[in-house]
């Protein structure tokens, strides 16, 4: 399953989706004006324990971190190395919060629970012609994609082997090619069921093109 | 939005999901490992244009914020997008709007140069005005001209992929042409 929720029923799961997006937006701003080293260790701590709270194996949390560690080091070094210590430590400090409230957030809350509250919020750009709707359909197609497309990856590439071509990138413009002939049936498909018609006579008018 | 936009862009995301899959290339003499996913900016603007592009891509920044693990490595969620590197991700749209926006604009003529030109330009250069003082004001302190050698070692792998992004833009254009060229009379392009 492509997703990296950890199911639970803790009360960190239990939380609207909308309410930890917001936290995260206020407590991750509030970071970035924090100097005070023991402030912002009291955060990390807070969030360690919101971890525990969520009982989340250490294992899934490490995965997720594991991605933006290296960078993480490179960056507190890099600001050890040019600047000054005390303000490295302040810098792998408030990233690690930031980090894995966000992480927290991806790990508790179903995929779903962010979709609507995303749809919810993209409300506004209709006015772009942006259709809120459209999006959790848009990411069922995506999902639904992957492992076909990921399919033909591999046998675009073992096709190439085959002729003895050398492993490579080679293998890209036919796969490119393979997906968009996908999408004259997927787009066809689409149309019979009547999805992605333009849209309701009503709202034709308040389109605005960009 | 047409349905065959709708497919087109959710199958681009896709392939773009998958180019997370494949392994990381280390090539010879270059430092940074290599990875195909910038490639897919490049491609998503190039041949689906500005517009099919930007949402393609802006599909795949949301799925890597709703935590789908899309991102070279298996990884994804909130963390990667408020992360150091960040603004290279949230810069990917941006970028597919800015190569689909040149592509279209020299689409009659289009050859390898123009292609190349056009991908290293938003694919490249784009991702580093956005992702690069993002890097520098998330990491703090250090001044932004202290941090702008550590693009250059993105470089040598960067003009690699932009080649190999230009040779597929022209081979699918030949093969399989999707994008309506943009008029510099600015005749708005029919639905």
């Amino acid at each position: 399953m492509l997703s990296l929720y950890q199911p639970g029923t803790s009360p960190v799961h239990r939380c609207p989706a909308w309410v930890k997006l917001l936290a995260m937006l206020v407590l991750g701003t509030a970071a970035f004006f924090l100097t005070d080293l023991r402030v912002l260790g009291a955060g990390l701590a807070v969030v360690i324990g919101a971890y525990a709270v969520a009982r989340i194996p250490i294992a899934a949390a490490w995965k997720l971190l594991r991605g933006v560690l290296v960078m993480l080091v490179i960056v507190v070094l890099a600001q050890g190395l040019l600047g000054d210590w005390p303000t490295a430590a302040q810098v792998g400090i408030r990233l690690l919060l930031v980090i894995g409230l966000a992480n927290l957030i991806t790990l508790t809350t179903t995929q779903t629970a962010i979709v609507d509250t995303v749809e919810r919020i993209a409300t506004p750009l209709r006015v772009f012609g942006v259709r809120p709707d459209r999006i959790g359909l848009l990411i069922a197609l995506v999902f639904r994609f992957i492992p076909v497309i990921a399919t033909e990856a591999a046998r675009v590439r073992e096709a190439h082997e085959a002729r003895g071509v050398r492993p490579g990138l080679s293998y890209l413009a036919p796969l490119v090619i393979r997906t968009l002939r996908m999408a004259d049936g997927l787009g066809e498909a689409l149309e019979v069921r009547g999805v992605g018609e333009d849209d309701p006579p009503r709202r034709r008018g308040a389109r605005v093109r960009g | 939005m047409r349905p065959k936009d709708i497919a087109l862009i959710a199958l681009f995301t896709a392939l773009m999901c998958v180019l997370g899959l494949t392994p990381r290339i280390q090539l010879p003499l270059l430092p940074a490992p290599f990875t195909a996913q910038t490639l897919g900016v490049i491609l998503a603007g190039g041949i689906l244009g500005a517009r099919r592009g930007f949402a393609s891509m802006a599909l795949f920044v949301l799925l890597v914020a709703i935590g789908a693990p899309v991102l070279v490595g298996g990884v994804g969620g909130l963390g990667m997008i408020l992360g150091p590197t960040g603004g290279f991700i949230i810069a990917y749209p941006f970028g597919a709007l800015v190569t689909g926006l040149l592509i279209e604009r020299w689409w009659p003529k289009l050859n390898y140069l123009t292609a190349f030109l056009a991908g290293f330009i938003g694919g490249a250069l784009v991702l580093y005005v956005i992702g690069q003082p993002w890097l520098i004001t998330v990491s703090a302190k250090v001044s932004l001209a202290d941090g702008w050698w550590s693009w250059i070692v993105y470089l040598p792998g960067d003009l690699i992929k932009t080649a190999i992004a230009a040779g597929i833009i022209v081979t699918v254009k030949k093969a399989y042409p999707l994008i309506t060229p943009r008029r510099t009379d600015a005749t708005p392009a029919a639905a």
